[in-house]
């Protein structure tokens, strides 16, 4: 958080063996494929938020928007290569009438993803000029109303299936284990995510974020391009998201307006929650929170069926009170000695202004 | 020759108080001018209206020749003038390594060179000034956890970096151990002297300012009083009654 | 939706039912943005689960009227209770948030709004209650337009309570406390006034007077335990709109907004309303923050 960042050969072995844990523990451990699918995903999740709003400060309670748009985008894609989106929207999307053969899977995956991040950028582009000239909480309000406008939008265009959603294509029979390649496209998502993130992170880019998190003014003063910074950081964060999103809608198969594409309640908080409690501001501070988190809510699920929310709701208020910088940030100043975390080394009145 | 800043009949006002009043000045390309007069006399407010933190009620304020007053503050900072604050201005969550390399020759430097890394040169240059102004054994230290003093060494150091043409300084000494105030001022003479940096410094210590500035210009109640170079400065009565209280 | 504009243009008479029945919401959206201003004024703390309480208030006052309490009395009677909560959650979690970051605080009492949106659902089940008063409504225009008697009274009782609330911090010590620690803590610590007192005495009372706007709320409007969000959206977009600190400014924004609303509602459909109304809130924010731009500043 205070020093620039930078890719240790320490660090470096780390990553490879956690990549390597990766590759194999689908072979190792098939029953929780799709949670770790998810895990995967949430990770990259969490770090995309943790860019904007850890890394540079503009803490965005909108992401789902972007998250959304991928799913709909590569859904969109993946259908409408082959079939009239229409019309495949109309018959619920499934049945006997609208077969995908394994090359139409697989085309429509290869154009669908890139085409989730390509629309996700060029939407946050378009956006951003918009929405990230207001600062901190008049930021996060507008953010929260393009989730939520996004959701309720969605929901009124007939041809994506409005309130009823849309299934994305049904994987073809002779493909076979489905839910290992998107596994594999999820991780190499996330590993892709996380080396893009540690270099612009170990570069200036990185610290001109951090500046612009401490003191926009000042880097304004200094002379920092901080539209231009806080663009590109927003554009980056958007293009991961909607290509995680696409995966993501991949994997739950129907893709609902409210519950499940623009779900600002559940996806788009939880990104938010698991970069906090990792450690906001920090590369490995969202990873952990994802792992954290995604353990904890598969717990909470399963034991605590009925009471899971309140239960979320709980770990929400203890994070926010207990743990403000996170785990990485309570290990780190325990690490170094330091008493209490250094959120509280700036005075309150400064940072209301 | 054009001035480097040309200040014209610059008024402000807050709440119907007249902050500056018709307030003009000249800072000539390469000079060192000092800013004078009580608390109170509308300096801070002048270099404000300078960086683009407000508008101007009237005037104009030339940089270079080409006016300002409309610009916004980062405009006006990548055309050359960089400035510290009274209170110093850090990013108080990074480092101080990490402070002085976000500033250092950003502002003319293209987009695209923030992903690049930087040339050893800087890095010499950012260490030299963080050995300068003693805070290299801290460099790993967040700037938040500095004191006072400290701070306002690391935003000089920070400016310094930052390569500006016309660099204002906010009381640069204010808080500076006085064993470094005269070595600090040996710097900023040294940097106008081998590369050109103009520098207008507001300052309550006299001596200091006496000793770096070329020309001075003493402000009270807002309004322009006198100006001059030091040694006129020095014995000219209404400065004396302005900071005595007479006036 | 032009269909439906020229609905309102053919029938003015609709027109102004919509926009009556937007100024009678607005009041209550006035009362519950009132208390997210003072807590956000004093603690900078923006409480998202201001929805909650309000819904909490009415779901309280409906329990109570459905056992024969008079109207009144269960109004006060979910006040104090939402009273004794927001002490409660103050002293347990609010205390701990006070001069951290406003997004610290966001978060922490958006869980707390997990919580209590989540307790309301699984005791008192998802649907739909209201209190039925069965006052009946006043006609006008040949029955074309009207205007619900219970509606009138809630706006009334919400006037009142507006009033009373503005007298007490204006008025009284403990008003005048909350005043004076909202503007300069340090100095009115240093005064002897017991800041963590001050900020525990506020979250409490605008935990009442959401109390108080739900249970008056509940007896003309419909209301569920998952509405409480949309409640919390509205007060932050009031307070927003208007700045803090100014209140006349948060009655205008909230009857602004309930005739907005009103109206986005017959014109996009029911499902649109809430994206309209952003749509509303971020062009607003959009051109203030453009209008602040041209005099070199952006909104704080």
């Amino acid at each position: 958080m205070g020093t620039p960042f930078a890719l240790t050969p320490a660090r470096l072995l780390l990553l490879a063996a956690l990549i390597l844990c990766g590759v194999v523990a689908p072979l190792l451990a098939p029953a929780y494929q799709s949670q770790a699918t998810q895990l995967l995903l949430f990770i990259v999740f969490a770090l995309a938020w943790d860019l904007v709003g850890g890394q540079m400060g503009y803490n965005s309670f909108g992401n789902v928007l972007f998250v959304g748009l991928g799913m709909y985008v590569a859904a969109i894609v993946q259908v409408g290569l082959f079939y009239d989106v229409g019309l495949y929207t109309e018959a619920k999307g499934g049945g006997t009438e609208f077969v995908f053969d394994v090359n139409q899977f697989l085309t429509g995956l290869a154009l669908g993803l890139p085409a989730a991040a390509v629309a996700s950028a060029s939407v946050a582009w378009l956006l951003g000029s918009l929405v990230l000239s207001m600062r901190g909480h008049y930021f996060a309000i507008c953010t929260l109303g393009l989730g939520i406008a996004a959701g309720q939008v969605a929901a009124g265009i007939p041809w994506i299936g409005a309130g009823s959603g849309m299934l994305t294509p049904n994987p073809p029979a002779g493909l076979g284990d489905v839910g290992l390649l998107l596994y594999y496209l999820a991780l190499g998502l996330a590993v892709a995510c996380t080396l893009t993130f540690a270099w612009l992170l170990s570069s200036r880019f990185g610290l001109a974020l951090n500046a612009i998190r401490d003191d926009e003014d000042k880097a304004e003063a200094m002379g920092l391009k901080t539209h231009a910074a806080k663009v590109t950081a927003w554009v980056i964060a958007a293009a991961f998201l909607g290509v995680a999103g696409a995966i993501y809608g991949n994997l739950v198969r129907f893709i609902d307006p409210t519950e499940t594409a623009f779900a600002g309640p559940t996806i788009g908080v939880w990104m938010i929650l698991m970069a906090l409690l990792g450690g906001k501001g920090t590369l490995l501070g969202p990873i952990v929170g994802a792992v954290v988190f995604q353990i904890t809510k598969e717990l909470f699920w399963t034991y605590l069926l009925g009471w899971q929310r309140v239960a979320l709701g709980l770990l929400i208020v203890a994070v926010a009170v207990f743990f403000p910088s996170g785990i990485v940030g309570f290990v780190r100043d325990r690490l170094s000695g330091r008493g209490g975390d250094s959120e509280e080394s700036v005075p309150a009145k400064e940072k209301s202004a | 020759m054009t001035a480097m800043l040309e200040l014209v009949e610059i008024t402000k006002s807050f709440d119907g108080i007249r902050a500056n009043d018709k307030v003009s000045l000249r800072v000539e390309p390469g000079s060192i001018v000092g800013l004078i007069g009580p608390n109170g006399s509308g300096k801070t407010t002048l270099f404000n209206a300078i960086t683009g933190v407000f508008p101007i009620d009237s005037g104009s304020i030339r940089f270079k020749g080409s006016e300002i007053s409309k610009l916004l503050a980062g405009e006006i900072a990548r055309a050359g003038i960089i400035r510290t604050f009274q209170q110093p201005r850090v990013y108080p969550h990074m480092s101080v390594a990490a402070n002085m390399l976000v500033s250092s020759a950003i502002r003319r430097a293209s987009f695209a060179s923030l992903f690049r890394r930087a040339p050893p040169e800087a890095d010499e240059k950012l260490s030299e000034l963080l050995d300068f102004v003693g805070l290299a054994r801290r460099r790993d230290l967040l700037a938040g956890e500095l004191s006072f003093g400290q701070q306002k060494l690391l935003e000089l150091a920070m400016a310094l970096v930052n390569d500006p043409e016309l660099l204002l300084l906010d009381e640069p000494t204010a808080g500076i151990n006085p064993v470094l105030i005269a070595s600090l001022i040996d710097r900023l003479k040294a940097a106008n002297r081998e590369r050109g940096l103009t520098l207008l410094v507001i300052e309550h210590n006299m001596p200091a300012i006496m000793e770096l500035a070329e020309h001075i210009y003493c402000l009270a109640h807002g309004r322009l009083l006198a100006d001059g170079p030091p040694h006129t400065i020095k014995r000219d009565t209404k400065v004396l009654d302005a900071y005595l209280g007479a006036a | 939706m032009i269909a439906n504009l020229l609905i309102l243009f053919e029938a003015p008479a609709l027109g102004l039912q919509l926009l009556i029945d937007g100024i009678l919401i607005g009041a209550v959206f006035a009362l519950a943005a009132y208390g997210m201003a003072l807590v956000w004024g004093v603690t900078n703390i923006v409480n998202v689960c201001q929805g909650e309480f309000v819904m909490l208030g009415g779901f309280v006052a409906v329990l109570c009227i459905e056992q024969g309490v008079p109207p009144l009395l269960a109004v006060a009677i979910a006040a104090a209770a939402l009273y004794a909560l927001g002490w409660g959650l103050f002293q347990t979690v609010i205390v701990h948030l006070i001069g951290r970051d406003m997004f610290n605080s966001v978060l922490a009492t958006f869980g707390i709004a997990i919580i209590l949106q989540q307790l309301m659902a699984r005791t008192l089940g998802a649907a739909d209650r209201i209190a039925e008063s069965g006052l009946g409504s006043w006609f006008f225009f040949d029955g074309l337009v009207g205007v619900a008697k219970v509606k009138v009274l809630v706006f009334a009782a919400c006037i009142a309570l507006g009033t009373a609330l503005a007298f007490f911090l204006a008025r009284s010590r403990q008003g005048q406390a909350i005043r004076a620690t909202a503007q300069e803590p340090i100095a009115a610590a240093a005064l002897g006034i017991e800041t963590r007192k001050v900020y525990g005495l506020t979250y409490a009372l605008n935990a009442a007077i959401c109390g108080a706007a739900g249970a008056l709320a509940s007896m003309a409007y419909t209301i569920h335990p998952y509405s409480g969000l949309s409640y919390t959206i509205r007060s932050f977009m009031i307070v927003v709109v208007a700045g803090l600190g100014n209140l006349a400014g948060v009655i205008w924004a909230a009857l602004g907004l309930g005739i907005a609303e009103s109206f986005a509602g017959f014109l996009f459909g029911p499902q649109y309303q809430i994206a309209f109304v952003f749509a509303l809130l971020v062009a607003v924010l959009v051109f203030r923050n453009w209008r602040l731009k041209a005099q070199r500043r952006y909104l704080k």
